[in-house]
């Protein structure tokens, strides 16, 4: 293809399981896309998809939006590209999906070759990285070293583009990835058809979040863009959605610590000279992005371990006298909790091993340490209590004592027997299972962008 | 005198990524972004007060082509963590809504 030519994109959606609407991506196959592409999550809803190996969203929600893209991709005989498989893109996440896939396959009777790459990355090839001085923080960073390697539940790695065009080049027609760039998925194929890399970057991170980037998002969506020489038009499919210059432009904002600077693998996009032009009420032309190839290649690792098993009790506090001498009030029910912990298990645990806190809802529950609000000024607050434990029955043996003496705390104005607290529930505590921690900002300088991302071939149907 | 809440099209906050918290503040229109920026009340300075932090914690960023300021700080808590208060960092905008602009 010439540089001239157009390669024209079709995004899915924002997150596969996030939905998009049939029609739209019915009317987005219509303007003949050279491929569909999709990722499936990122570390948006937290540490415990990455950890526990579960999938953010319901398998039936994957599923549904995963059988109109393929359905769409296999009638049109175009390639689908499918990144961060089941939210973190861990090798149980990959599992799942691939589960999915399969099963869809089966169902509508489909033969296709499809190449699934992995981003779970084995320990020993990390910490020989670390060891070769190899593994860089970003900033802010956990500390870092083997034992962090060894304490993660997993770490996956990033991948670029270049796994993607190699399963491609081999013949695969889906390719259903671990943990991808968002934008490599649809970076990768425009910019090898001749269009420049700044242009084929920005695309792709502005269809990267599908219906993102329109002017009044109702919805996840599908979203289109046309690649062409110096410039790419972006539009919805949603006849009533509008790209604007501005709602395509503030999409940079969105998510990123710099909206001019966005760091990939092999380079950084320069968005800070972009222009903006309404080609009509719902379509905008972007020019003038720039990227800067890097100096050396990187991937980036997220990893996450558990950090214990939680218990929470949730209640509230209504009496003002309790409310006027709440931080103290609070301050002597940790001190009782503590206390009663110890006269249980003696020595056998110490403060170290168990977390015991109190949010409070009305004080400073939403923002903690960023409140700048300084007074209460309100006539009830909700109170969250959570004890954090090496095992479940510990976190939930605290959890309880925390209920009895949050109820029972006196205060100096009544005398007798108060019940300070109101459960909300019965049983009171509520055990929210293993909690996990992101323990990695790191990147990796691997030899290639192909060292950390095995490629498996599998001809279905 | 209005307020950035009253002034702005949109006030947010997000991660960007788990470890980093960002805050947008957008106008609808050219003439209303220049007169927040003439007044000069959003700064990296202002961001830093807000949230008690200092100011070489704080990236800010005017962004003309989309008539907003940006401001990005690490997160008190990294996402998820034991402490953090807010998964997604959504609701850590709250304090700029009143903050009052002159000349407006």
């Amino acid at each position: 293809m010439a540089s001239t030519d157009e390669v024209r994109v079709l995004a899915g959606s924002g997150v596969c399981g996030a939905g998009f609407r049939a029609e739209s991506l019915e009317e987005g196959m219509g303007k003949k896309p050279h491929f569909i592409g999709c990722d499936g999550g990122s570390t948006d809803p937290g540490p415990f998809p990455l950890g526990s190996g579960q999938t953010s969203f319901a398998r039936t929600s994957i599923k549904r939006d995963m059988r109109l893209m393929l359905l769409a991709a296999r009638k049109a005989k175009v390639p689908l590209l499918l990144g961060t498989a089941g939210t973190s893109g861990g090798a149980p996440h990959v599992q799942a999906a691939r589960e999915i896939l399969m099963e869809i396959a089966e169902e509508e009777g489909l033969k296709f070759p499809l190449a699934v790459i992995h981003a779970e990355q084995d320990k020993e090839y990390l910490k020989k990285r670390f060891r070769e001085g190899r593994i860089k923080p970003l900033d802010p960073a956990p500390p870092f070293d083997e034992e962090t390697i060894d304490k993660s539940e997993r770490i996956v790695g990033m991948m670029g583009e270049e796994p993607f065009l190699k399963a491609l080049d081999n013949g695969a027609e889906v390719v259903l990835t671990g943990r991808s760039s968002d934008c490599a998925i649809y970076a990768g194929i425009p910019i090898r058809n001749g269009i420049p890399e700044g242009i084929a970057w920005h695309a792709a991170k502005i269809l990267e979040c599908g219906t993102a980037a329109v002017e009044q998002r109702k919805a996840a969506d599908s979203l289109f863009a046309t690649c062409r020489g110096d410039h790419f038009d972006i539009e919805a499919l949603d006849d009533t959605l509008r790209c604007t210059p501005q709602s395509v432009a503030s999409h940079s904002l969105y998510e990123n610590a710099d909206p001019f600077r966005l760091v990939e693998s092999n380079g950084t996009m320069d968005l800070s000279t972009s222009t903006y032009e309404a080609l009509d009420d719902k379509r905008v032309r972007v020019s003038n992005s720039g990227f800067e190839p890097a100096d050396r290649y990187t991937v980036k690792l997220e990893g996450a371990e558990l950090v214990g098993y939680q218990t929470i009790v949730i209640g509230g506090v209504r009496d003002p006298y309790i409310l006027r001498q709440l931080d103290s009030w609070i301050e002597k029910i940790y001190a009782s909790v503590h206390k009663r912990v110890h006269d249980i298990y003696g020595d056998t645990i110490s403060r170290d091993d168990y977390v015991f806190n109190i949010r409070v809802y009305g004080r400073d529950g939403v923002m903690g340490p960023l409140e700048p609000e300084t007074e209460l000024r309100t006539h009830e607050v909700c109170m969250i209590m959570e004890a954090t434990a090496p095992t479940q029955d510990m976190a939930t043996s605290v959890a309880t004592v925390a209920r009895h003496k949050a109820l029972h705390e006196p205060i100096p104005e009544w005398s007798g027997l108060i019940t300070g607290l109101a459960c909300t529930y019965s049983p009171a505590h509520l055990e929210r299972g293993a909690v996990y921690r992101f323990n990695v900002n790191h990147v990796v300088e691997p030899d290639d962008p192909y060292e950390m991302f095995p490629i498996e071939y599998v001809n279905v149907g | 005198m209005a307020t950035l809440g009253e002034l702005a099209k949109l006030i947010r906050s997000k991660n960007a990524g788990p470890f980093v918290m960002t805050i947008d503040i957008m106008f609808g229109d050219e003439e209303t972004y220049e007169k927040v920026k003439k007044s000069g009340v959003l700064s990296r300075k202002l961001v830093a007060e807000t949230y008690k932090i200092s100011e070489n914690q704080v990236q800010f960023f005017e962004v003309d082509n989309c008539y907003a300021f940006k401001a990005s700080i690490p997160r008190p808590y990294f996402q998820g963590d034991l402490m953090d208060s807010d998964s997604h960092a959504g609701q850590q905008y709250a304090p700029f809504i009143d903050i009052e602009v002159p000349g407006t």
